[in-house]
């Protein structure tokens, strides 16, 4: 096991399990469900930046893709729920290994741009391949999840649910960074060409890192798609994918409880502007609150780039270390 | 309406759209020759460059004061922008820059959602004249306009670039930073200029496009990630490339809503752009990079 020290693990494990015995209040369950589908999705995306080096700003589309095809397979093709969730990771999957490709030969702005554009064209045909998707007004009508006759109709259940596969994300992840692949996706991010000196087949592994991002994510998707019954486009916008950018990197990069610590702190920064927000400002509209997160995300990018987590200037220095060197060509 | 006729339509809202993407364009390429950086928060500057003369028209202000003071506030906030976040993070890797230019760019889009709401706002067109037939299409005078300004725009960066000194200096430090800083020009100022630069330029596009479409506080992130495509349609080194890559762009998209729908022209756009990038990553006119 290497999430961190044994005893800790089953402190958290035991806390976590006993939160909803104590807690009954549902929206406080739906913030700790939302917490924990967030967390698998920064997870992956931890992955891909903090180990791998590799951007993605396109991570909403790999969450809506898994919703989609967990809602599609279930209410067109009544595809059993439990079915349609382990299915749910396959398209995004498919796609990031398509298109990963090309575009991981893309580096810095370019691979952020690109990531980008990837998740605006999804989010648009998200609104505009209504029959697939029923465009902007969404699907309706999916099933809860469940097995046989047990169904997981409550908060309380889901919340189980999803925080046991956030478990199995953590452990798998953990695992996985401290393999031969991990050290290899640690030596990427170093120097790709270094790294590609020692013999490691970088493509390879950049689009392997993708491929599991997206499969988190996509998981997630299908977690959610039957947690709300109802899948619309919204949720998969350019605002969550940089919501998703934003929890991978505030916990911080290359840690494996960062992600999780990132997810936690924005959700319930949300929750708590949304709350705060109108007892001071009463005028201020539902959307109020992005204010603050742009705020947060440039207070926390110039004071702690390397994330909450870790010391200054750790282990994610060499997160540092791509500074553009401009002109550096013409003095060599 | 003809094919003809239909086909001049979609050339020509494609030119007068694609004008706007052609000057955002430009800002973004200047800015990124000069500091290494592409401005994420471009289109925020295009939203507050057209609500605040919105305001300020409704404030009483003359139209033409009300549009010059709105470019010089976008302006301001450009500079104040670099000062307070590019400038103190520029040793930081290019990831965390982006991040910075991004999370600007949600703070400004927050602080329209607050200062203007989520109703929609309009300019008045600049000329009042009836909408002009040619060959089938009809056109608004403001388009003509819109052409119009952008090329005069264009003429005057020209004239900037090639004729002053301190366009001269913005030149040699695009082409060569080191030795520009060799020379004795301050690529610190530079960066400082080319922030404040991309609010004006950004700004001038919103309010030259605003009587045609409508002002809103969310309008700036599309209209900034197309300069962006129409940057590196054209070449991210490439300031012609910037006009022809904005104009082309355009002229896509118009063709793409046109005939396929126009909820998609969005995504035609993002597919350019990451065609482009995959295929000619120094864009469709630029062979060779003249950038460091």
């Amino acid at each position: 096991m290497a999430i961190g020290k044994p005893w800790l693990c089953l402190a958290a494990a035991g806390l976590l399990f006993s939160v909803p015995l104590i807690v009954t209040n549902t929206y406080i369950l739906g913030i700790l469900i939302v917490v924990g589908l967030y967390a698998i999705i920064s997870e992956g995306l931890g992955l891909l930046m903090g180990f791998a080096g590799q951007v993605s700003f396109g991570q909403a589309a790999f969450y809506g893709l898994g919703a989609y095809t967990a809602a599609v397979l279930a209410t067109r093709y009544h595809c059993p729920p439990f079915l349609c969730v382990l299915m749910a990771p396959l398209l995004p999957t498919l796609v990031a290994v398509v298109i990963g490709r090309p575009i991981l030969r893309l580096r810095e702005h370019y691979l952020a741009l690109a990531t980008l554009g990837f998740g605006i064209l999804t989010f648009s045909l998200f609104n505009e391949l209504t029959g697939y998707t029923g465009g902007p007004s969404g699907l309706t009508g999916i099933p809860y999840l469940g097995i046989g006759p047990l169904v997981a109709d409550n908060d309380r259940e889901y919340y189980y649910i999803v925080w046991c596969v956030l478990a199995l994300t953590l452990t798998a992840t953990a695992n996985l960074t401290r393999s031969p692949t991990g050290r290899a996706f640690r030596a990427i991010h170093a120097s790709e060409q270094a790294a590609e000196a020692i013999g490691i087949n970088t493509a390879l592994l950049k689009l392997q890192a993708f491929g599991m991002s997206a499969f988190l994510a996509g998981l997630a998707g299908g977690l959610y798609s039957f947690w709300v019954t109802f899948v619309s486009p919204a949720p998969f916008g350019f605002t969550a994918s940089m919501e998703f950018a934003l929890m991978a990197v505030l916990g911080g990069l290359g840690t494996i409880w960062g992600p999780v610590l990132g997810a936690a702190i924005i959700v319930g920064l949300t929750e708590f502007l949304r709350f705060a927000v109108p007892l001071i400002l009463p005028a201020a509209g539902g959307e109020f609150e992005i204010v603050f997160f742009g705020v947060i995300f440039v207070l926390i990018m110039l004071l702690r780039p390397q994330g909450i987590l870790l010391p200054r200037m750790g282990r994610a220095e060499n997160f540092r270390a791509s500074k553009p060197q401009r002109g550096a060509k013409c003095s060599l | 309406m003809g094919v003809d006729g239909q086909f001049i339509q979609y050339l020509f809202s494609g030119l007068t759209v694609g004008s706007i993407y052609a000057l955002i364009a430009l800002a973004l390429v200047v800015t990124f020759n000069i500091t290494g950086i592409f401005n994420l928060a471009i289109g925020e500057f295009v939203t507050i460059g057209v609500l605040t003369a919105v305001s300020l028209r409704e404030a009483g202000c003359p139209d033409i004061m009300a549009y010059a003071l709105a470019v010089i506030i976008a302006g301001v906030i450009g500079a104040a922008m670099e000062r307070s976040t590019v400038h103190r993070a520029r040793n930081a890797s290019v990831l965390t820059l982006i991040i910075i230019t991004i999370g600007v760019a949600i703070a400004l889009r927050g602080a329209a959602l607050l200062i203007w709401g989520t109703h929609p706002y309009t300019l008045h067109p600049f000329i009042k004249a009836a909408p002009i037939s040619v060959g089938g299409a009809t056109i608004v005078p403001q388009s003509l306009l819109v052409l119009c300004l952008a090329m005069v725009a264009v003429g005057i960066l020209f004239a900037f670039f090639d004729l002053t000194y301190a366009g001269k200096a913005v030149r040699a430090a695009m082409v060569n930073p080191t030795a520009a800083r060799l020379v004795g020009i301050n690529p610190e100022r530079l960066s400082l200029l080319a922030f404040s630069f991309s609010g004006v330029i950004a700004a001038l596009a919103g309010i030259f496009i605003a009587p045609i479409t409508t002002a809103t506080y969310d309008m700036g992130f599309m209209l900034g990630l197309k300069g962006f495509v129409a940057a590196i349609l054209g070449g991210v080194t490439n300031v012609n490339g910037a006009i022809v890559g904005g104009l082309l762009l355009g002229i896509i998209e118009a063709f793409a809503a046109g005939t396929l729908s126009s909820g998609l022209k969005d995504a035609v756009a993002m597919a350019v752009m990451i065609l482009v990038l995959l295929t000619r990553p120094t864009g469709i006119l630029g062979s060779t990079r003249n950038g460091g």
